[in-house]
C-alpha cells in the first residue's frame, strides 16, 4: 500500500468531517478507508434544490496518485452527464486526474456540475451506454466535449 | 540468422587454405571451390544462360583468371534494382541522434538542450516547424510545450519552514516530516519531493509515460524537464524513462525510424522511403538482429509483391481460404440472389430460404419451367437454365482462380517449414557421419547455404502468387509468370537434391549439385527480383482486384 493512502485519507476525512462545506456530508466510511459515501444536497435555487444524492467513492491502493472512483448510488440525479447506472462524465475523475485534487474539490465539482444544468435530462447516448458500460466507470474511454455543464 | 550471414564466406575461405595440405584426397572439393566462385560469378555476368548449368564448369573453370574478378567484384557492389538504401540504428546511434538535434535546435534558440529536446518532443522532433514557429512566438510555443527555457530556472529541492504538501498532506511542523523537501517547477506548484517521486515513479512504470509527464497540479501543463527526474529518481527509474523517451522518438520519426519487429530486438530501421513510395518498391531491410522484413508494413519479408497487395492478400485469405475450399465442393448458389446453398437431402426441387425462388439443383434454372416432371430433370437446354449455370460458373470460376492461387502460395509456406525441419534432419545426418568417416564439419557447410538460399527463394514464390493473383493478364504478366516458373522448378529441383539420402561416398558429387543448384537458384531469384523491381518503377504492372 502507498504510503501515502491511509495518512492522506484519514486526513481528508477529518478535515471534511471538522468543516465540511456547504451540501456536503460524509456518511459512511468502511474500516479500511476505501469505500466512503457521502451526502449530496441539490444546491439551492437549481433545478436539484430540495433533492438529496449519496456518491460512492472507491479508493485504489495508489490513491492519491490514481484517481478514485465515484459514481452516483440510487437515486441517480437526472443530468446530461450522469448516466442512469450513476457513471459520471466527468475529466477530473479520468484522466485529467491530478494527485493534488481531493475528495472534497472532486464533491465541489460535481456539486457545481449540478448547478450549471439548465435542463433535467439524460445523456443523448443513456441507452446504449447501459448496454456497453464496464462496471467501473474507469475502464470507460471517455470523450469529453461539452464543458458548459 | 546472423552467425548464418557471417558464416556464408567464412567456410569457403577456411576450406582452401584448409584442404590444401592432402590435395589427393579432396582435389574434387578444392576444385569445387573455385569452380563454384568461377560459376557464381558467370552466372552474374551474363545474368543466367539456361536451364541445364552442368555443361559448361570446365570452361568456366579454365576461362577464370584474376582480371575477370574486377568487373565481378564491381557487380557485386552495386546495389541491386530491388534493394533499398537502409541503416540499423542501435540504442546508441539513437541517443547520438538526439543529442545531435537536442544540441543544433539548443543552439539556434539559445536554450539549454534539455529544454530543446522538451520543444522537440512537443513538437514531435519536426525541427524546422518548432524553429519557424518559435521564431514568430516564443513564450507561446514554450508555453503550449510546457518548457520553461531560461536554463537558471531549473527547479531545485528547498525547505520551506511551516510548508503543507496538498498530496500527501504532511506538514513541515517537526513532528510529521521535519525538514521536508519541497520542489516546484516554473509553475510554483509545490509538493514535497516524497510526493514528486511517487508521482513520477508511478506515471513511467505504471503508466509508461515519459515525453509528457506533466507537474502534479490539476490542469497545469508545464512538462517535467530530464533534469529534474534525473536528478529525483532511482536509476532504474531513469533508465526506464530513458528507454521510453526514447522509444518516443522513434515513434515521433515515424516515417523514416521503424523498431525491429522482432521479440526483444531493440534496433531500429531508418530507411526513407515513404508511404507514397511503396507502390514503387518493396523497403526490404534486415536488422542486425537477423530478422528481415519489410519497412513499409513491418511484415516478414515479402519481395517482390507490394504491401497494398499483401495487405488485400493477407486480409482475403484470412476471411475464406479455408471455407471457401468447403464452399467449393459442397455447395451451389441460388441463381436469382446467389445466396450459398447446401443440399443435405430432398428431392431437387429447391426453394431459396432467403428469395424464395424455386429452382432445379440440377441444372439451376427456375422450377416453373420443369412443368409436371418434377424429379427428372431434362431441361438442360433450356435459356433460364443456362444463364443461371453461366452466372454460377462466372463466380465459381473466380474461386477456382483464387483457390489455384492460394493453394500455390500456402504450398510453398508449407514447403519452407518442412525444409526447414529436413535441413535439421540432414546436419544430423551429418554430425553422425562427421564421427563415423573422416568427413570434416566444414565439407558439409554447403548445405548451411543452400537450405537459405531455398527459403529465402520459397518466401519470395509465396509472394509472386499473390501478386500474380492481382495482375491484369498480358505480355507483362506472362513474362512475370515464366520467370515465376523458371524459379519454381530450379527450387524444386535443389529441394529434391537435398532430401537425397547422404551417401558418404558420393559426398563431393551432391556437394557439386547442390552448390550449382544454389546459385542457379539465387540467381533466378534475382533475375525475378529485378524484373519486377524494374516494372515497378516504369509502371509496367496493371492490377485488377476481384
Amino acid at each position: 500500500m502507498s504510503a501515502i493512502f491511509a495518512k492522506r485519507l484519514q486526513r481528508e476525512l477529518r478535515e471534511l468531517q471538522a468543516s465540511p462545506p456547504v451540501g456536503i456530508a460524509v456518511e459512511t466510511v468502511n474500516d479500511s478507508l476505501k469505500q466512503w459515501s457521502i451526502r449530496i444536497d441539490g444546491p439551492e435555487e437549481t433545478l436539484y434544490a430540495g433533492e438529496q444524492f449519496h456518491l460512492q467513492f472507491r479508493f485504489p491502493e495508489a490513491y492519491p496518485l490514481e484517481s478514485p472512483e465515484v459514481i452516483f448510488l440510487d437515486p441517480v440525479p437526472v443530468h446530461p452527464h450522469v448516466y442512469s447506472n450513476g457513471h459520471i462524465c466527468l475529466s477530473i475523475l479520468y484522466d485529467q486526474w491530478s494527485p493534488a485534487l481531493t475528495i472534497q474539490s472532486v464533491c465541489l465539482s460535481i456539486q457545481s456540475m449540478l448547478s450549471s444544468c439548465t435542463k433535467k435530462q439524460p445523456p443523448p447516448d443513456n441507452q446504449r451506454y447501459l448496454m456497453t458500460a464496464h462496471r467501473s466507470p474507469k475502464d470507460t474511454a471517455w470523450a469529453f466535449h461539452d464543458d458548459k455543464v | 540468422m546472423a552467425t548464418m550471414d557471417r558464416d556464408r564466406d567464412d567456410p569457403e575461405a577456411r576450406l582452401a587454405s584448409h584442404d590444401r595440405p592432402d590435395e589427393d584426397e579432396d582435389e574434387d572439393v578444392l576444385i569445387d571451390e573455385d569452380e563454384d566462385d568461377g560459376y557464381d560469378d558467370d552466372d552474374l555476368i551474363a545474368d543466367d544462360d539456361g536451364d541445364d548449368d552442368d555443361d559448361d564448369d570446365d570452361d568456366a573453370f579454365d576461362a577464370l583468371e584474376d582480371t575477370h574478378f574486377a568487373p565481378v567484384i564491381a557487380e557485386k557492389d552495386r546495389k541491386k534494382p530491388y534493394e533499398v538504401d537502409f541503416a540499423v540504428i542501435s540504442t546508441q546511434d539513437m541517443a547520438a541522434m538526439q543529442k545531435r538535434e537536442m544540441a543544433h535546435v539548443a543552439g539556434i534558440l539559445g536554450c539549454s538542450p534539455q529544454h530543446a529536446a522538451t520543444l522537440l518532443r512537443a513538437f514531435r522532433w519536426n525541427k524546422e516547424q518548432l524553429i519557424e514557429r518559435y521564431m514568430e512566438s516564443p513564450e507561446d510555443v514554450a508555453a503550449s510545450a510546457g518548457a520553461i527555457l531560461d536554463s537558471r530556472k531549473q527547479p531545485k529541492p528547498v525547505r520551506i519552514p511551516g510548508f503543507t504538501c496538498d498530496i500527501c498532506m504532511m506538514d513541515d511542523d517537526g513532528a510529521d516530516g521535519a525538514g521536508m523537501e519541497t520542489l516546484a517547477l516554473g509553475c510554483n506548484h509545490r509538493y514535497c519531493v516524497d510526493c514528486y517521486i511517487q508521482y513520477l515513479t508511478q506515471k513511467i512504470v505504471q503508466e509508461g509515460e515519459s515525453r509528457q509527464i506533466q507537474c502534479p497540479a490539476s490542469k497545469c501543463t508545464l512538462v517535467v524537464d530530464e533534469t529534474t527526474i534525473e536528478q529525483l529518481l532511482d536509476p532504474p527509474v531513469v533508465a526506464k524513462y530513458k528507454t521510453l523517451l526514447l522509444r518516443t522518438f522513434v515513434d515521433d520519426n515515424n516515417h523514416k525510424l521503424r523498431w525491429c519487429p522482432a521479440p526483444n530486438c531493440e534496433f531500429a530501421i531508418e530507411c526513407h522511403v515513404p508511404p507514397s513510395g511503396l507502390s514503387d518498391v518493396v523497403p526490404t531491410v534486415t536488422c542486425r538482429c537477423g530478422h528481415t522484413f519489410c519497412f513499409g508494413c513491418l511484415l516478414d519479408d515479402h519481395q517482390p509483391c507490394i504491401c497494398s497487395l499483401v495487405k488485400l492478400w493477407l486480409r482475403k485469405c484470412k476471411d475464406d481460404s479455408e471455407t471457401a475450399n468447403w464452399i467449393s465442393a459442397n455447395t451451389k448458389e441460388c441463381s436469382k440472389c446467389h445466396s450459398t446453398i447446401e443440399k443435405h437431402g430432398g428431392c431437387n426441387h429447391m426453394t431459396c430460404r432467403k428469395c424464395k425462388f424455386e429452382f432445379c439443383w440440377v441444372c439451376l434454372g427456375p422450377w416453373s419451367e420443369h412443368g409436371t416432371q418434377w424429379y427428372s430433370c431434362n431441361r438442360f437446354d433450356e435459356r433460364n437454365s443456362v444463364d443461371a449455370r453461366d452466372s454460377l460458373a462466372k463466380s465459381r470460376s473466380a474461386l477456382q482462380r483464387y483457390l489455384h492461387y492460394y493453394n500455390r502460395y500456402a504450398n510453398h509456406e508449407q514447403s519452407a517449414k518442412l525444409d526447414k525441419q529436413l535441413h535439421q534432419k540432414t546436419e544430423k545426418k551429418m554430425e553422425e557421419m562427421q564421427n563415423t568417416s573422416n568427413l570434416s564439419w566444414i565439407e558439409v557447410q554447403f548445405l548451411n547455404k543452400a537450405v537459405e538460399v531455398l527459403l529465402q527463394s520459397r518466401m519470395t514464390l509465396k509472394w509472386t502468387y499473390c501478386f500474380a493473383y492481382y495482375l491484369k493478364r498480358g505480355n507483362a504478366t506472362d513474362l512475370f509468370e515464366d520467370n515465376q516458373r523458371d524459379l519454381e522448378m530450379a527450387v524444386e529441383i535443389l529441394s529434391g537434391l537435398l532430401e537425397n539420402p547422404v551417401d558418404p561416398d558420393k559426398i563431393a558429387e551432391l556437394k557439386q549439385a547442390v552448390l550449382d543448384k544454389t546459385v542457379y537458384v539465387a540467381s533466378r531469384r534475382e533475375v525475378l527480383l529485378i524484373d519486377t523491381s524494374r516494372g515497378l518503377l516504369e509502371g509496367r504492372w496493371e492490377y485488377q482486384y476481384p
